[in-house]
Protein backbone atom coordinates (compact mmCIF):
# COMPACT_ATOMS: atom_id res chain seq x y z
CA UNK A 1 0.00 0.00 0.00
CA UNK A 2 1.17 3.20 -1.31
CA UNK A 3 0.60 6.13 1.57
CA UNK A 4 1.63 9.60 2.29
CA UNK A 5 5.00 8.81 3.20
CA UNK A 6 6.26 7.33 0.05
CA UNK A 7 4.83 10.62 -1.78
CA UNK A 8 6.76 12.50 0.48
CA UNK A 9 9.92 11.06 0.48
CA UNK A 10 9.82 11.20 -3.31
CA UNK A 11 8.61 14.60 -3.25
CA UNK A 12 11.64 15.55 -0.57
CA UNK A 13 14.39 13.50 -2.80
CA UNK A 14 13.47 15.20 -5.86
CA UNK A 15 13.51 18.69 -4.29
CA UNK A 16 16.76 17.75 -2.82
CA UNK A 17 18.24 16.36 -6.32
CA UNK A 18 16.91 20.52 -8.10
CA UNK A 19 18.34 22.33 -5.61
CA UNK A 20 21.67 20.46 -6.31
CA UNK A 21 21.17 20.52 -9.61
CA UNK A 22 21.14 24.29 -9.12
CA UNK A 23 24.34 23.98 -7.06
CA UNK A 24 26.87 21.75 -8.34
CA UNK A 25 25.97 21.97 -12.05
CA UNK A 26 28.94 24.21 -13.52
CA UNK A 27 28.14 22.95 -17.06
CA UNK A 28 24.97 24.91 -18.98
CA UNK A 29 22.05 27.47 -17.66
CA UNK A 30 19.45 25.52 -19.21
CA UNK A 31 20.16 22.55 -16.95
CA UNK A 32 19.77 24.91 -14.14
CA UNK A 33 15.83 26.25 -15.71
CA UNK A 34 15.31 22.52 -15.32
CA UNK A 35 16.17 22.07 -12.02
CA UNK A 36 13.76 24.99 -10.89
CA UNK A 37 11.13 23.35 -12.34
CA UNK A 38 12.13 19.66 -10.78
CA UNK A 39 11.61 21.82 -7.20
CA UNK A 40 8.87 23.69 -8.44
CA UNK A 41 7.48 19.96 -9.30
CA UNK A 42 8.18 18.20 -6.37
CA UNK A 43 6.48 20.71 -4.26
CA UNK A 44 3.36 20.04 -6.53
CA UNK A 45 3.69 16.28 -5.34
CA UNK A 46 3.63 17.27 -2.07
CA UNK A 47 0.31 19.96 -2.23
CA UNK A 48 -1.57 17.06 -4.21
CA UNK A 49 -0.40 14.10 -1.58
CA UNK A 50 -1.77 16.71 1.04
CA UNK A 51 -4.73 17.19 -0.52
CA UNK A 52 -5.82 13.65 -1.18
CA UNK A 53 -4.89 13.00 2.50
CA UNK A 54 -6.57 15.43 3.82
CA UNK A 55 -9.78 15.21 1.82
CA UNK A 56 -9.50 18.83 1.00
CA UNK A 57 -9.47 20.65 -2.33
CA UNK A 58 -7.43 23.42 -1.83
CA UNK A 59 -3.80 21.54 -2.36
CA UNK A 60 -5.16 20.52 -6.19
CA UNK A 61 -5.84 24.47 -6.51
CA UNK A 62 -2.79 25.19 -5.46
CA UNK A 63 -0.85 22.92 -7.47
CA UNK A 64 -2.79 24.25 -10.68
CA UNK A 65 -1.34 27.70 -9.62
CA UNK A 66 2.08 26.61 -9.20
CA UNK A 67 1.91 24.93 -12.64
CA UNK A 68 0.80 28.58 -14.15
CA UNK A 69 2.97 30.47 -12.81
CA UNK A 70 5.95 27.84 -13.56
CA UNK A 71 5.03 28.03 -17.20
CA UNK A 72 5.26 32.04 -16.69
CA UNK A 73 8.72 31.77 -15.26
CA UNK A 74 10.13 29.34 -17.09
CA UNK A 75 9.02 31.66 -20.37
CA UNK A 76 10.75 34.62 -18.19
CA UNK A 77 13.73 32.91 -17.59
CA UNK A 78 14.28 31.73 -21.11
CA UNK A 79 13.99 34.99 -22.73
CA UNK A 80 16.36 36.57 -20.01
CA UNK A 81 18.82 33.69 -21.17
CA UNK A 82 18.53 34.65 -24.75
CA UNK A 83 19.25 38.21 -24.11
CA UNK A 84 21.91 36.57 -22.07
CA UNK A 85 23.45 34.93 -24.85
CA UNK A 86 22.63 37.57 -27.56
CA UNK A 87 25.74 39.89 -25.52
CA UNK A 88 27.74 37.33 -24.36
CA UNK A 89 27.45 34.50 -27.04
CA UNK A 90 27.60 32.16 -24.25
CA UNK A 91 25.73 30.00 -21.61
CA UNK A 92 27.93 28.46 -19.51
CA UNK A 93 27.77 29.23 -16.15
CA UNK A 94 31.68 29.19 -15.45
CA UNK A 95 31.01 32.51 -17.64
CA UNK A 96 28.83 34.33 -15.67
CA UNK A 97 31.27 35.89 -13.72
CA UNK A 98 31.56 40.06 -15.05
CA UNK A 99 29.70 41.30 -11.87
CA UNK A 100 32.04 40.61 -9.13
CA UNK A 101 33.54 42.89 -6.57
CA UNK B 1 -20.38 39.73 0.88
CA UNK B 2 -21.39 40.12 -2.70
CA UNK B 3 -18.79 40.16 -5.68
CA UNK B 4 -18.90 43.90 -5.82
CA UNK B 5 -18.21 44.13 -2.45
CA UNK B 6 -15.16 42.12 -2.53
CA UNK B 7 -13.35 44.13 -5.67
CA UNK B 8 -13.84 47.39 -4.04
CA UNK B 9 -11.56 46.67 -1.27
CA UNK B 10 -9.28 45.20 -3.90
CA UNK B 11 -9.83 49.03 -5.42
CA UNK B 12 -5.91 49.88 -5.46
CA UNK B 13 -5.38 46.56 -7.24
CA UNK B 14 -7.92 47.00 -9.36
CA UNK B 15 -7.01 50.89 -10.47
CA UNK B 16 -3.06 49.25 -10.87
CA UNK B 17 -4.09 46.26 -12.78
CA UNK B 18 -6.31 48.08 -15.32
CA UNK B 19 -4.23 50.72 -15.38
CA UNK B 20 -1.03 48.38 -16.64
CA UNK B 21 -3.26 46.42 -19.08
CA UNK B 22 -4.53 50.25 -20.87
CA UNK B 23 -1.12 51.46 -20.57
CA UNK B 24 0.30 47.95 -22.13
CA UNK B 25 -2.67 48.58 -25.73
CA UNK B 26 -0.84 52.39 -25.35
CA UNK B 27 2.49 50.73 -25.66
CA UNK B 28 1.17 48.62 -28.35
CA UNK B 29 -0.08 51.25 -30.62
CA UNK B 30 2.13 54.15 -29.95
CA UNK B 31 5.43 52.88 -29.91
CA UNK B 32 8.17 54.13 -27.77
CA UNK B 33 7.25 57.47 -28.33
CA UNK B 34 4.61 57.59 -25.88
CA UNK B 35 7.05 56.53 -23.08
CA UNK B 36 7.11 59.65 -20.88
CA UNK B 37 3.59 60.37 -21.03
CA UNK B 38 2.98 56.59 -20.23
CA UNK B 39 5.19 56.99 -17.53
CA UNK B 40 3.60 60.31 -16.04
CA UNK B 41 -0.34 58.07 -16.19
CA UNK B 42 1.75 55.75 -14.30
CA UNK B 43 2.76 58.02 -11.50
CA UNK B 44 -0.70 59.21 -11.80
CA UNK B 45 -1.99 55.55 -11.21
CA UNK B 46 -0.05 55.03 -7.97
CA UNK B 47 -1.41 58.32 -6.64
CA UNK B 48 -4.76 57.35 -7.32
CA UNK B 49 -3.84 53.95 -5.74
CA UNK B 50 -1.86 55.48 -2.62
CA UNK B 51 -5.31 56.95 -1.97
CA UNK B 52 -7.31 54.23 -2.35
CA UNK B 53 -4.82 52.26 -0.18
CA UNK B 54 -5.91 54.75 2.43
CA UNK B 55 -9.64 53.63 2.96
CA UNK B 56 -9.12 50.38 4.53
CA UNK B 57 -12.33 47.91 3.76
CA UNK B 58 -12.03 44.76 5.86
CA UNK B 59 -12.12 40.76 4.51
CA UNK B 60 -12.51 39.89 1.18
CA UNK B 61 -13.06 37.28 -1.15
CA UNK B 62 -13.75 34.36 1.88
CA UNK B 63 -10.40 35.53 3.81
CA UNK B 64 -7.94 35.15 1.01
CA UNK B 65 -7.19 39.42 0.87
CA UNK B 66 -7.25 41.65 3.95
CA UNK B 67 -7.06 45.88 3.97
CA UNK B 68 -6.09 46.91 7.03
CA UNK B 69 -4.15 49.71 8.93
CA UNK B 70 -0.88 47.53 8.10
CA UNK B 71 -1.50 47.27 4.70
CA UNK B 72 -2.64 50.75 4.29
CA UNK B 73 0.64 51.60 5.82
CA UNK B 74 2.69 49.48 3.72
CA UNK B 75 0.93 50.33 0.41
CA UNK B 76 1.18 53.89 0.73
CA UNK B 77 5.14 53.46 1.40
CA UNK B 78 5.44 50.76 -1.52
CA UNK B 79 3.18 53.13 -3.99
CA UNK B 80 4.99 56.03 -3.04
CA UNK B 81 8.04 54.55 -3.70
CA UNK B 82 7.29 52.87 -7.11
CA UNK B 83 6.10 56.06 -8.28
CA UNK B 84 9.57 57.97 -7.46
CA UNK B 85 11.09 55.00 -9.72
CA UNK B 86 8.82 56.12 -12.59
CA UNK B 87 9.69 59.31 -12.03
CA UNK B 88 13.57 58.85 -11.67
CA UNK B 89 14.24 56.00 -14.87
CA UNK B 90 13.38 58.41 -18.35
CA UNK B 91 16.34 60.25 -18.60
CA UNK B 92 18.64 57.98 -17.29
CA UNK B 93 17.44 55.20 -20.30
CA UNK B 94 17.27 58.25 -22.98
CA UNK B 95 21.37 59.13 -21.79
CA UNK B 96 21.93 55.39 -22.36
CA UNK B 97 21.60 55.05 -25.79
CA UNK B 98 17.60 55.51 -26.37
CA UNK B 99 16.67 52.36 -24.82
CA UNK B 100 13.93 54.22 -23.13
CA UNK B 101 10.54 52.22 -23.66
CA UNK B 102 7.65 52.22 -22.78
CA UNK B 103 7.22 48.78 -20.91
CA UNK B 104 8.97 49.69 -18.09
CA UNK B 105 6.03 51.74 -16.19
CA UNK B 106 3.96 49.18 -16.86
CA UNK B 107 6.20 46.52 -15.63
CA UNK B 108 6.67 49.02 -12.44
CA UNK B 109 2.82 48.97 -12.59
CA UNK B 110 2.47 45.20 -12.51
CA UNK B 111 4.76 44.79 -9.92
CA UNK B 112 3.05 47.45 -7.88
CA UNK B 113 -0.15 44.90 -8.20
CA UNK B 114 1.95 42.27 -6.81
CA UNK B 115 3.36 43.85 -3.91
CA UNK B 116 0.18 45.50 -2.67
CA UNK B 117 -0.97 41.68 -2.50
CA UNK B 118 1.99 40.97 -0.77
CA UNK B 119 1.33 43.13 2.32
CA UNK B 120 -2.73 42.10 1.85
CA UNK B 121 -2.14 38.48 1.83
CA UNK B 122 -4.27 36.87 4.78
CA UNK B 123 -3.45 33.33 2.85
CA UNK B 124 -0.96 31.19 1.56
CA UNK B 125 -2.36 31.47 -2.17
CA UNK B 126 -2.58 35.54 -2.25
CA UNK B 127 1.13 35.14 -0.44
CA UNK B 128 2.26 33.09 -3.18
CA UNK B 129 0.94 34.54 -6.69
CA UNK B 130 1.73 38.43 -4.84
CA UNK B 131 5.40 37.61 -4.14
CA UNK B 132 5.82 36.21 -7.78
CA UNK B 133 4.01 38.86 -9.47
CA UNK B 134 6.49 41.27 -8.00
CA UNK B 135 9.29 38.55 -9.19
CA UNK B 136 8.72 38.04 -12.04
CA UNK B 137 8.04 41.85 -12.96
CA UNK B 138 11.59 42.41 -11.46
CA UNK B 139 13.37 39.65 -13.30
CA UNK B 140 12.46 41.83 -16.72
CA UNK B 141 13.39 44.91 -15.13
CA UNK B 142 16.94 43.76 -13.77
CA UNK B 143 17.58 43.22 -17.52
CA UNK B 144 16.26 46.15 -18.58
CA UNK B 145 18.90 47.36 -20.55
CA UNK B 146 18.67 44.08 -23.40
CA UNK B 147 22.03 45.45 -25.07
CA UNK B 148 24.36 46.18 -21.74
CA UNK B 149 26.09 42.43 -20.67
CA UNK B 150 25.85 43.69 -17.39
CA UNK B 151 22.35 44.08 -17.08
CA UNK B 152 21.62 40.88 -18.60
CA UNK B 153 24.09 38.95 -16.06
CA UNK B 154 22.54 41.06 -13.39
CA UNK B 155 18.47 39.91 -14.85
CA UNK B 156 20.03 35.88 -15.12
CA UNK B 157 21.28 35.81 -11.59
CA UNK B 158 18.41 37.67 -9.95
CA UNK B 159 16.49 34.99 -11.76
CA UNK B 160 18.11 31.46 -10.97
CA UNK B 161 18.69 32.92 -7.06
CA UNK B 162 14.98 34.37 -7.12
CA UNK B 163 13.33 31.28 -8.65
CA UNK B 164 15.38 28.44 -6.18
CA UNK B 165 14.08 31.38 -3.23
CA UNK B 166 10.69 30.87 -4.79
CA UNK B 167 10.97 27.19 -4.69
CA UNK B 168 12.02 26.95 -0.88
CA UNK B 169 9.00 29.04 -0.28
CA UNK B 170 6.90 26.68 -2.33
CA UNK B 171 7.98 24.04 -0.71
CA UNK B 172 7.48 25.66 3.06
CA UNK B 173 4.25 26.40 2.27
CA UNK B 174 3.56 22.82 0.93
CA UNK B 175 4.58 21.47 4.60
CA UNK B 176 2.61 24.07 6.39
CA UNK B 177 -0.70 23.15 4.56
CA UNK B 178 -0.36 19.54 5.00
CA UNK B 179 0.59 19.43 8.54
CA UNK B 180 -2.12 22.52 9.49
CA UNK B 181 -4.63 21.08 6.92
CA UNK B 182 -5.05 24.85 5.72
CA UNK B 183 -3.80 27.49 3.96
CA UNK B 184 -5.59 30.41 5.61
CA UNK B 185 -3.24 32.55 8.13
CA UNK B 186 -5.89 32.26 11.45
CA UNK B 187 -6.09 28.71 10.51
CA UNK B 188 -2.90 27.59 10.25
CA UNK B 189 -2.10 29.72 13.96
CA UNK B 190 -5.05 27.72 15.03
CA UNK B 191 -3.17 24.62 14.06
CA UNK B 192 0.34 25.97 15.47
CA UNK B 193 -1.55 26.82 18.86
CA UNK B 194 -3.42 23.68 19.13
CA UNK B 195 -0.39 21.38 20.46
CA UNK B 196 3.31 21.27 20.65
CA UNK B 197 4.97 21.85 16.74
CA UNK B 198 5.67 19.26 15.11
CA UNK B 199 8.53 18.46 13.07
CA UNK B 200 7.11 19.06 9.39
CA UNK B 201 5.58 21.90 10.95
CA UNK B 202 9.22 23.54 11.48
CA UNK B 203 10.18 22.57 8.79
CA UNK B 204 7.61 24.78 7.04
CA UNK B 205 8.20 27.70 8.98
CA UNK B 206 11.95 27.33 8.12
CA UNK B 207 11.45 26.87 4.99
CA UNK B 208 8.72 29.67 4.46
CA UNK B 209 11.17 31.83 6.18
CA UNK B 210 14.05 31.38 4.35
CA UNK B 211 12.53 31.89 0.94
CA UNK B 212 10.78 35.52 2.36
CA UNK B 213 14.60 36.29 4.17
CA UNK B 214 15.93 35.74 0.00
CA UNK B 215 13.43 38.71 -0.64
CA UNK B 216 14.38 41.07 2.25
CA UNK B 217 18.04 39.95 1.01
CA UNK B 218 18.72 39.02 4.49
CA UNK B 219 22.04 37.20 5.25
CA UNK B 220 22.55 33.98 4.71
CA UNK B 221 20.21 34.50 1.31
CA UNK B 222 22.05 38.06 0.63
CA UNK B 223 24.46 36.33 -1.95
CA UNK B 224 22.47 37.89 -5.19
CA UNK B 225 22.51 41.26 -3.84
CA UNK B 226 25.38 43.09 -4.34
CA UNK B 227 25.66 41.70 -7.86
CA UNK B 228 22.15 42.37 -9.29
CA UNK B 229 22.53 45.96 -7.79
CA UNK B 230 25.83 46.82 -9.69
CA UNK B 231 24.28 45.15 -12.56
CA UNK B 232 21.32 46.36 -12.78
CA UNK B 233 20.16 49.93 -14.18
CA UNK B 234 20.47 52.39 -11.75
CA UNK B 235 16.39 53.74 -11.62
CA UNK B 236 16.10 49.99 -11.50
CA UNK B 237 18.68 49.42 -8.13
CA UNK B 238 16.95 52.26 -6.55
CA UNK B 239 13.12 50.27 -7.00
CA UNK B 240 14.80 47.47 -5.43
CA UNK B 241 16.26 49.33 -2.76
CA UNK B 242 12.77 50.73 -1.72
CA UNK B 243 9.22 49.28 -2.53
CA UNK B 244 10.05 45.23 -2.69
CA UNK B 245 12.31 45.74 0.59
CA UNK B 246 8.62 46.72 2.29
CA UNK B 247 6.75 44.50 0.58
CA UNK B 248 9.02 41.59 1.55
CA UNK B 249 8.82 43.31 4.88
CA UNK B 250 5.40 43.84 5.63
CA UNK B 251 4.83 40.19 3.97
CA UNK B 252 7.20 38.49 6.52
CA UNK B 253 5.83 40.41 9.55
CA UNK B 254 1.99 39.46 8.10
CA UNK B 255 2.98 35.63 8.11
CA UNK B 256 5.36 35.60 11.36
CA UNK B 257 2.35 37.56 13.45
CA UNK B 258 -0.93 36.23 11.80
CA UNK B 259 0.26 32.73 10.98
CA UNK B 260 3.08 31.77 12.93
CA UNK B 261 2.30 33.70 16.09
CA UNK B 262 1.90 31.18 18.33
CA UNK B 263 5.48 29.34 17.58
CA UNK B 264 7.26 32.66 17.99
CA UNK B 265 9.49 30.80 20.14
CA UNK B 266 10.63 29.03 17.33
CA UNK B 267 10.78 31.53 14.92
CA UNK B 268 12.29 34.08 16.67
CA UNK B 269 15.34 32.26 16.76
CA UNK B 270 16.01 32.36 13.11
CA UNK B 271 14.89 36.34 12.93
CA UNK B 272 17.61 37.11 15.70
CA UNK B 273 20.17 35.16 13.66
CA UNK B 274 19.27 36.48 10.58
CA UNK B 275 19.01 40.21 12.14
CA UNK B 276 22.86 39.89 13.77
CA UNK B 277 24.05 37.96 10.82
CA UNK B 278 22.83 40.76 8.13
CA UNK B 279 24.37 43.58 10.16
CA UNK B 280 27.73 42.39 10.83
CA UNK B 281 27.84 41.12 7.18
CA UNK B 282 26.76 44.17 5.84
CA UNK B 283 29.07 46.00 8.06
CA UNK B 284 31.98 44.71 7.18
CA UNK B 285 31.72 43.07 3.56
CA UNK B 286 30.82 46.83 2.65
CA UNK B 287 34.31 48.05 3.84
CA UNK B 288 36.45 47.11 0.72
CA UNK B 289 33.64 48.29 -2.04
CA UNK B 290 34.94 50.46 -4.92
CA UNK B 291 31.34 50.98 -6.63
CA UNK B 292 29.06 53.15 -4.95
CA UNK B 293 25.81 50.78 -6.13
CA UNK B 294 28.15 47.61 -4.53
CA UNK B 295 28.46 49.68 -1.48
CA UNK B 296 24.50 50.82 -1.16
CA UNK B 297 23.70 47.20 -1.48
CA UNK B 298 25.33 46.39 1.69
CA UNK B 299 24.10 49.22 3.39
CA UNK B 300 20.51 47.86 2.31
CA UNK B 301 21.69 43.88 3.87
CA UNK B 302 22.98 46.04 6.72
CA UNK B 303 19.49 47.85 7.26
CA UNK B 304 17.75 45.02 6.46
CA UNK B 305 19.39 43.25 9.83
CA UNK B 306 18.28 46.47 12.13
CA UNK B 307 14.55 46.18 11.16
CA UNK B 308 15.17 42.53 11.63
CA UNK B 309 15.74 42.91 15.26
CA UNK B 310 12.56 44.92 15.46
CA UNK B 311 10.51 41.71 14.67
CA UNK B 312 12.38 39.49 17.04
CA UNK B 313 10.75 42.26 19.53
CA UNK B 314 7.52 41.12 18.49
CA UNK B 315 5.53 38.76 21.13
CA UNK B 316 2.06 37.77 21.71
CA UNK B 317 0.31 41.08 22.95
CA UNK B 318 3.31 43.44 22.52
CA UNK B 319 2.81 45.46 19.05
CA UNK B 320 5.41 47.70 19.56
CA UNK B 321 7.90 45.12 17.69
CA UNK B 322 6.11 45.58 15.12
CA UNK B 323 5.35 48.95 15.25
CA UNK B 324 9.14 49.64 15.16
CA UNK B 325 9.73 48.16 11.81
CA UNK B 326 7.43 49.84 10.04
CA UNK B 327 8.73 52.78 11.47
CA UNK B 328 12.15 51.74 10.42
CA UNK B 329 10.98 50.86 6.78
CA UNK B 330 9.58 54.36 6.37
CA UNK B 331 12.29 56.03 7.17
CA UNK B 332 14.68 53.71 5.14
CA UNK B 333 12.89 53.98 2.14
CA UNK B 334 13.20 57.91 2.02
CA UNK B 335 16.88 57.32 2.72
CA UNK B 336 17.77 54.73 0.53
CA UNK B 337 15.85 56.60 -2.76
CA UNK B 338 17.63 60.04 -1.92
CA UNK B 339 20.61 57.76 -2.05
CA UNK B 340 20.12 56.51 -4.95
CA UNK B 341 18.70 59.92 -6.84
CA UNK B 342 22.39 61.71 -5.98
CA UNK B 343 23.60 58.19 -7.51
CA UNK B 344 21.85 59.12 -10.66
CA UNK B 345 23.43 62.62 -11.22
CA UNK B 346 27.19 60.95 -11.15
CA UNK B 347 27.68 61.89 -14.55
CA UNK B 348 31.37 62.51 -15.91
CA UNK B 349 31.94 65.22 -18.58
CA UNK B 350 29.99 63.80 -21.09
CA UNK B 351 27.30 62.83 -19.48
CA UNK B 352 27.95 59.13 -18.90
CA UNK B 353 27.30 57.41 -15.27
CA UNK B 354 29.68 56.55 -13.76
CA UNK B 355 29.74 54.65 -10.41
CA UNK B 356 33.39 54.24 -8.30
CA UNK B 357 33.54 56.02 -5.25
CA UNK B 358 36.97 57.89 -5.93
CA UNK B 359 34.81 59.77 -8.59
CA UNK B 360 33.33 61.52 -5.62
CA UNK B 361 36.40 63.04 -4.18
CA UNK B 362 35.94 66.64 -3.83
CA UNK B 363 32.23 66.93 -4.93
CA UNK B 364 31.87 69.49 -1.75
CA UNK B 365 33.95 72.21 -4.53
CA UNK B 366 32.18 71.59 -7.79
CA UNK B 367 28.49 70.76 -6.51
CA UNK B 368 28.33 71.44 -3.12
CA UNK B 369 24.45 71.00 -2.87
CA UNK B 370 24.64 67.62 -4.09
CA UNK B 371 27.42 66.81 -1.80
CA UNK B 372 25.42 68.16 1.33
CA UNK B 373 22.34 65.93 0.00
CA UNK B 374 24.79 63.07 -0.56
CA UNK B 375 26.29 63.71 3.04
CA UNK B 376 22.90 64.18 4.92
CA UNK B 377 21.65 60.74 3.34
CA UNK B 378 24.88 58.87 4.39
CA UNK B 379 25.08 60.42 8.12
CA UNK B 380 21.10 59.38 8.40
CA UNK B 381 22.09 55.68 7.21
CA UNK B 382 24.91 55.68 9.56
CA UNK B 383 22.11 56.47 12.66
CA UNK B 384 24.07 59.81 13.44
CA UNK B 385 21.64 61.49 15.93
CA UNK B 386 20.70 64.91 14.52
CA UNK B 387 19.50 63.25 11.47
CA UNK B 388 16.17 60.92 11.31
CA UNK B 389 17.94 57.44 10.41
CA UNK B 390 19.17 57.85 14.40
CA UNK B 391 15.31 57.36 14.98
CA UNK B 392 15.01 54.50 12.84
CA UNK B 393 17.80 52.67 15.32
CA UNK B 394 16.66 54.18 18.32
CA UNK B 395 12.85 52.61 17.84
CA UNK B 396 13.79 49.24 16.92
CA UNK B 397 16.94 49.17 19.68
CA UNK B 398 14.55 50.14 22.31
CA UNK B 399 11.57 47.55 20.92
CA UNK B 400 14.14 45.13 21.65
CA UNK B 401 14.91 46.23 24.70
CA UNK B 402 11.74 46.35 25.88
CA UNK B 403 11.45 42.80 24.91
CA UNK B 404 14.13 41.49 26.95
CA UNK B 405 16.67 40.97 24.25
CA UNK B 406 19.08 43.64 25.23
CA UNK B 407 22.22 41.45 24.11
CA UNK B 408 20.66 41.73 20.98
CA UNK B 409 21.00 45.30 20.89
CA UNK B 410 23.57 45.95 21.94
CA UNK B 411 25.77 43.82 19.70
CA UNK B 412 23.16 46.14 17.12
CA UNK B 413 24.65 48.88 18.29
CA UNK B 414 28.31 48.06 18.49
CA UNK B 415 27.93 46.73 14.77
CA UNK B 416 26.11 50.42 13.51
CA UNK B 417 29.88 51.84 14.49
CA UNK B 418 31.58 49.55 12.15
CA UNK B 419 28.87 50.26 9.32
CA UNK B 420 29.28 53.96 10.08
CA UNK B 421 32.85 53.90 8.84
CA UNK B 422 32.38 53.32 5.45
CA UNK B 423 29.56 56.25 5.55
CA UNK B 424 31.67 58.61 7.01
CA UNK B 425 34.38 57.43 4.24
CA UNK B 426 32.51 58.64 1.61
CA UNK B 427 31.71 62.06 3.02
CA UNK B 428 35.21 62.03 3.74
CA UNK B 429 35.94 61.43 0.14
CA UNK B 430 33.57 63.95 -0.73
CA UNK B 431 34.70 66.86 1.46
CA UNK B 432 38.50 66.22 1.83
CA UNK B 433 40.22 64.75 -0.97
CA UNK B 434 41.48 66.50 -3.92
CA UNK B 435 38.82 67.06 -6.80
CA UNK B 436 37.83 64.58 -9.22
CA UNK B 437 36.96 65.52 -12.59
CA UNK B 438 34.22 68.00 -11.89
CA UNK B 439 30.31 65.78 -12.98
CA UNK B 440 28.49 66.89 -15.88
CA UNK B 441 26.24 69.56 -14.72
CA UNK B 442 22.52 68.39 -14.97
CA UNK B 443 19.51 70.45 -15.28
CA UNK B 444 17.02 68.05 -14.25
CA UNK B 445 14.69 70.40 -12.27
CA UNK B 446 12.27 66.92 -11.05
CA UNK B 447 15.19 64.82 -9.91
CA UNK B 448 16.82 68.45 -7.90
CA UNK B 449 13.40 68.65 -6.37
CA UNK B 450 13.12 65.02 -5.14
CA UNK B 451 16.67 65.07 -3.57
CA UNK B 452 15.80 68.01 -1.79
CA UNK B 453 12.56 66.96 -0.49
CA UNK B 454 14.14 63.72 0.67
CA UNK B 455 16.89 65.52 2.13
CA UNK B 456 14.99 67.49 4.34
CA UNK B 457 12.86 64.69 5.49
CA UNK B 458 15.77 62.70 6.83
CA UNK B 459 16.91 66.04 8.13
CA UNK B 460 16.64 67.23 11.83
CA UNK B 461 13.16 68.84 10.41
CA UNK B 462 11.82 65.05 9.56
CA UNK B 463 11.40 65.36 13.66
CA UNK B 464 8.62 67.25 12.99
CA UNK B 465 7.07 63.87 11.32
CA UNK B 466 7.62 61.63 14.02
CA UNK B 467 4.11 61.98 16.07
CA UNK B 468 2.75 61.39 13.11
CA UNK B 469 4.90 58.36 12.04
CA UNK B 470 4.29 57.02 15.66
CA UNK B 471 0.53 57.25 15.32
CA UNK B 472 0.08 55.42 11.60
CA UNK B 473 2.82 52.58 12.54
CA UNK B 474 1.11 51.97 16.09
CA UNK B 475 -2.18 51.71 14.10
CA UNK B 476 -0.88 49.52 11.75
CA UNK B 477 1.10 47.26 14.42
CA UNK B 478 -2.32 47.13 16.43
CA UNK B 479 -4.46 45.40 12.92
CA UNK B 480 -2.48 42.57 13.10
CA UNK B 481 -3.06 41.70 16.76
Amino acid sequence: MIGLQHYLVVSAILFVMGVLGIFLNRKNVIVILMAIELILLSVNINLVAFSAYLHDLVGQVFAMFVLTVAAGEAAIGLAILVIYFRNRGTIAVDDVDRLRG
Amino acid sequence: MDYAQNLLITLPELILSIGAIVLMMVAAYAGDRATRPIGWAAVLLFVAALIASLFPAGIGFGGLYKADAFSAFAKALIYGGAAVSVILAPDFFERRGGQLRAEYPVLLLLSGVGMGMMVSATDLLTLYVGLELQSLAAYVLASFMRRDARSAEAGLKYFVLGALASGILLYGIALLYGFTGTTQFSGIAAAIGAGPLSTGLLFGIVFAMAGIAFKISAVPFHMWTPDVYEGAPTPVTGFFASAPKVAAMGLMVRLTVEAMGPAYESWRQIVIFSALASIVLGAVAAIGQKNIKRLLAYSSINNVGFALIGLAAVQPGRPEGVASVMTYMAIYIVMTLGSFLVVLQMRDAEGNNVETIASLSGLSRTHPALAAAFAVFMFSLAGVPPLLGFWAKFVVFDAAVKAGLWPLAAIGIAASVISAFYYLMIVKTMYFDEPAPAYHRVENKIEGGLIAVTALAVSPLGYFLIPLLADLSTNAAQALF
